[in-house]
């Protein structure tokens, strides 16, 4: 496997995303997770020049190529940089579910599984499409007051 | 009811929180919303309550109530349901949950819809969290997809299978018809997950290995479509820093080195672009430098031609000097990796390696330690050790203890001389004394007995060491050893090496006293002061009365080690005043024990007890000649020290009885030993002992039992004869005699014996390792055992010999031991 998980959190430690490529309990995620996190917290403490900064952790197996997975991540942040037209932290925040989605059309199984940029949001986008089209209706009954 | 509030609405409020138990509260209301929602049933909202189920559930908060919901939006229509459902799927269930079964059918279903973004996410789902049960269920569906022509869903359907492989191998089969033009496809996506199916199988199986080998001619394939990435124009979808798709540039890397793995055909296919990617490759950028961390690892792993392989290392070598730090730390775990096959081409980047020993980054640090250890050799060892004890001074102290090891390590096999092994064991005593592991001390031990000419320049620098600072244990242990060993030498001055210092005896005891009494002196190092203190008591002349002292207040040492020590000392002064000289004699030269067991044979005096000894099969194969190594292999134990042999062969019936008789003068007051240097040194057996309280310990010769032949093979005759003990009726002493009737002498005759767990053996010197011919002499050896179970005495002994020009060898067995010998 590539990637055993990934996290993002913040500077201060607050998880902002996790995926999990490897069968772990509940209580076996919670634990790695924090331990992960203060053992980058603690390392790096001059890391960040600004307030807000959020940190990417991958988890690979011994015999993986570590300075591809550092490309791995460069990839997904630039994707999240298109897609949110300059990325945030807020973003991550207030729309994790998007996140999520264009990491799992990044990638699968813990492996890259589309190498274009411009495909990657394409699967994104046009499902958004999809999705609004058939929301449509119901939300402007919403905004009349007919729920 | 009022409609749910909305995801944003939420998180913002959840945000405003200005305590943890204040963020706590609005969960908690918010939770209880959310399962009478669930309650209800509601379909319109479900997808929105399942949504901020989500969120809170990434802040820390539990969730599981939210499982089925999830799978109710999975079988729903909507697609926003069926994106949150699948959403939530991955993250609250696992494959550990019985619940996520019932996922298994939305999933077949949804495999086949007629949206391909449907399809999409159910491959996805279940090619990331997919258990071995829906894997089998659903591996047909996914192995279909795999044959669409629709790409999107091509890729998605190559990493499922990988899972789905990962998860239940014997599913790998039917996976291969549908592989056979995955590598045709123009598309980068299709191609690069194609590559890792292929990967994941070749991986798993030989048999597929060698049929994508032969049959699919796999390596023309992949070095074509990197050679076209390389060659290829400007490609803006998939450039990155200028160069073209490295993602799939990397995994074709790693799909040849499996392929061209002890492959010597595959292997020179390659090797041309092998060469092109590890020349043409731009390292200013990470992707160009991960290209080329890729091309060196397969280069390092296939068959490739020493040239290619020199390059491969030189690339590491320049790795090194990049300022990128995780470019330095991948060329350091690479080179560790290949220091040994390829030594020389990496001892070139010696003083590189040795340099990032200053690095601010401590993995980086630990690498290029362990890097350096291994291509520490006799040439480089002065330089080297220079630098490694200059890391040792300053680096963190996670590392010291690893970095002395090493360090003594090194030092013992590339020493280029006496003087300057010992002067760095002292230098990195002095500098990570603390740090040193418990088993060092021994081993510098029997290091400093064996450097005789150094003994006096030895103890001079340690008694220096500890004058200032007696705070590391492992630094005076030694120390303490030494003096008590060598604290005659130190009074006199009678340095060659360096400038004598003038001490007197007095503060000589004055310090081993400071250590004594110190607080921060462990146990174990309080037993080692007061050993040299007594010890002392035979090389000092003007301080005995002193010494005397020191050891009868310690008599009463809340310490039980301590006073035993010092009770036994005292004994020693009061009773047995002419034993003293013998029993604290120098310390023979110790024979350093070879790999074959954790048994030392450095005896620190009075430390050891036998241990117990079990029936071992004797190891076969050549032994070292030396005696006590021998007894060690074979017994288990560490029981005695080498003692050197001075009883004559004369006499074979009373040889034995020589020793005894020793003993066995014990209660006549002032008779001197007649033999001293054959008594045994101070770490006796504690059943040696019990007999020197009152009568004599052995009856001294024809007590009664009759004797057996052991062995007789090969003109080799094996005699026992047999003694048992007036005061421990649990011992038997027994004394062999070989004899050799052939027209030839045996030589580097060797006995040795094992006796079942119950029991307790030493073995004694024997009087000669030569049984002469025609029965002209014999060897004789005393065996005492202790039987403390009376149980039936039986003994498995061992012969090596050489006769005749060739080794011999026997094992026997000795079952007849007359029930007087052991009753």
């Amino acid at each position: 496997m590539l990637i055993s998980f990934m996290l993002l959190f913040s500077h201060q430690g607050k998880l902002r995303l996790q995926k999990w490529y490897v069968p772990l309990l509940d209580k076996g995620k919670k634990k790695t997770t924090r331990e992960l996190v203060q053992r980058v917290l603690t390392h790096k403490p001059k890391m960040c020049s600004f307030l807000e900064c959020l940190h990417f952790c991958c988890a690979i197996e011994d015999q993986d190529n570590e300075l591809i997975t550092l490309e791995i991540i460069h990839r997904y942040v630039e994707l999240l940089d298109k897609y949110f037209d300059s990325v945030c932290e807020l973003d991550i925040i207030f729309n994790f579910e998007k996140a999520y989605l264009i990491l799992d059309e990044f990638l699968l199984g813990g492996e890259v599984q589309e190498t274009s940029k411009k495909n990657v949001l394409k699967a994104i986008e046009q499902p958004d499409l999809l999705q609004e089209e058939a929301e449509t209706p119901r939300s402007v009954l919403e905004e009349i007051g007919l729920t | 009811m009022p409609a749910p509030i909305r995801l944003r609405e939420l998180i913002r409020t959840i945000r405003t929180a200005r305590t943890q138990a204040e963020e706590r509260e609005m969960i908690q209301k918010e939770c209880a919303a959310i399962r009478s929602s669930f309650r209800e049933e509601d379909n319109t909202y479900r997808c929105r309550n399942v949504a901020k189920l989500l969120y809170m559930h990434m802040l820390g908060y539990p969730a599981h109530f939210g499982q089925l919901e999830c799978l109710k939006l999975i079988a729903s229509q909507k697609f926003t349901d069926k994106r949150i459902g699948y959403l939530g799927a991955m993250l609250l269930l696992d494959e550990r949950q019985d619940v996520h079964l019932l996922m298994t059918n939305c999933i077949k279903n949804d495999l086949n819809h007629s949206t391909q973004y449907v399809q999409g996410l159910a491959l996805c789902t279940l090619g990331c969290m997919g258990s071995s049960e829906m894997c089998r269920d659903l591996a047909g569906e996914v192995e279909k997809l795999l044959k669409t022509s629709n790409s999107y869903l091509r890729k998605k359907a190559a990493l499922c299978a990988v899972h789905v492989i990962r998860k239940v191998p014997e599913l790998m089969e039917m996976f291969l018809p549908a592989t056979k033009n995955l590598l045709n496809e123009k598309n980068h996506g299709v191609l690069h997950t194609s590559v890792v199916l292929l990967t994941e199988m070749c991986e798993r199986s030989p048999d597929m290995l060698a049929h994508f080998r032969k049959n699919e001619k796999l390596v023309p394939q992949l070095v074509r479509i990197l050679k076209n990435l390389i060659m290829s124009g400007y490609s803006p979808e998939h450039d990155v820093s200028g160069i073209s798709d490295p993602f799939l540039q990397v995994r074709i890397l790693r799909l040849l080195r499996i392929l061209g793995r002890n492959d010597d055909d595959s292997s020179e296919a390659m090797n041309d672009i092998l060469a092109q990617v590890a020349t043409n490759t731009e390292t200013s950028k990470n992707v160009g430098n991960a290209i080329l961390y890729e091309t060196v690892l397969t280069i390092m792993d296939i068959k490739s031609e020493s040239g290619l392989r020199v390059l491969a290392i030189n690339i590491l070598g320049r790795f090194l000097l990049n300022n990128d730090k995780n470019i330095r730390y991948v060329a350091l775990t690479s080179l560790l990796k290949t220091v040994q096959t390829d030594h020389n081409a990496v001892q070139r980047h010696r003083s590189t390696i040795v340099d990032c020993l200053k690095d601010l980054d401590v993995s980086i640090k630990r690498r290029a330690m362990e890097l350096s250890f291994a291509l520490v050799n006799g040439n480089n060892i002065r330089g080297m050790m220079k630098e490694l004890l200059y890391f040792l001074d300053s680096c963190e102290p996670e590392f010291k203890a690893d970095c002395a090891s090493g360090i003594f390590l090194a030092a013992e096999k590339y020493a280029p001389s006496k003087r300057w092994h010992i002067d760095t064991i002292m230098r990195v005593l002095t500098t990570a004394g603390s740090y040193v592991r418990d088993d060092a001390v021994p081993n510098l031990i029997q290091l400093i007995t064996n450097s005789v000419e150094m003994h006096a320049y030895t103890v001079q620098r340690l008694y220096k060491a500890i004058l200032g600072d007696y705070s590391q244990q492992p630094l005076v242990q030694v120390a303490a050893w030494c003096i008590g060993e060598y604290g005659d030498l130190l009074v006199s001055g009678q340095c060659e090496e360096e400038e004598p210092i003038q001490v007197t005896e007095d503060e000589v005891l004055d310090i081993l006293e400071s250590v004594l009494i110190s607080n921060m002196s462990t146990s174990v190092t309080r037993g080692y002061a007061l050993t040299a203190i007594m010890k002392l008591s035979t090389r000092f002349s003007c301080t005995v009365n002193r010494i005397k002292k020191v050891v009868s207040i310690y008599g009463s040492s809340i310490d039980v080690e301590l006073q035993q020590r010092a009770v036994e000392y005292n004994a020693l002064f009061k009773k047995y005043d002419h034993m003293r000289s013998a029993l604290l004699e120098r310390m023979p030269v110790m024979e350093k024990v070879t790999t074959n067991g954790p048994t030392d044979i450095v005896q620190t005096n009075g430390e050891t007890e036998p241990a117990p000894l079990e029936t071992k099969p004797p190891p076969s194969g050549p032994q070292p000649t030396n005696q006590a190594n021998d007894l060690l292999d074979l017994l288990g134990g560490n029981d005695i020290t080498p003692i050197i042999p001075t009883v004559p062969t004369s006499k074979p019936a009373s040889a034995g009885g020589e020793l005894l008789d020793l003993l066995g003068d014990l209660n006549l007051a002032g008779a001197p030993p007649s033999a001293p240097a054959s008594v045994p040194q101070l770490s006796q057996p504690p059943f040696l002992l019990d007999g020197l309280s009152s009568q004599p310990l052995f009856n001294d010769i024809a007590s009664g039992i009759p004797s057996i032949t052991a062995y007789s093979k090969n003109g080799l005759k094996i005699e026992f004869t047999f003694e048992r003990s007036n005061t421990n009726p649990s011992v038997t002493v027994i004394t062999i005699q070989a004899s050799n009737s052939t027209e030839l002498d045996m030589t580097d005759f060797v006995f040795q014996a094992a006796v079942p767990k119950t029991f307790q053996l030493q073995l004694l010197s024997p009087s000669s390792s030569i049984v002469p011919a025609f029965n002209t002499g014999t060897i004789t050896q005393v065996i005492k055992v202790l039987n403390p179970q009376k149980q039936q005495l039986r003994m498995r002994i061992k012969l090596t010999y050489n006769h005749k020009g060739s080794a011999m060898q026997d094992l026997a067995e000795v079952n007849n031991f007359p029930p007087q010998s052991w009753q």
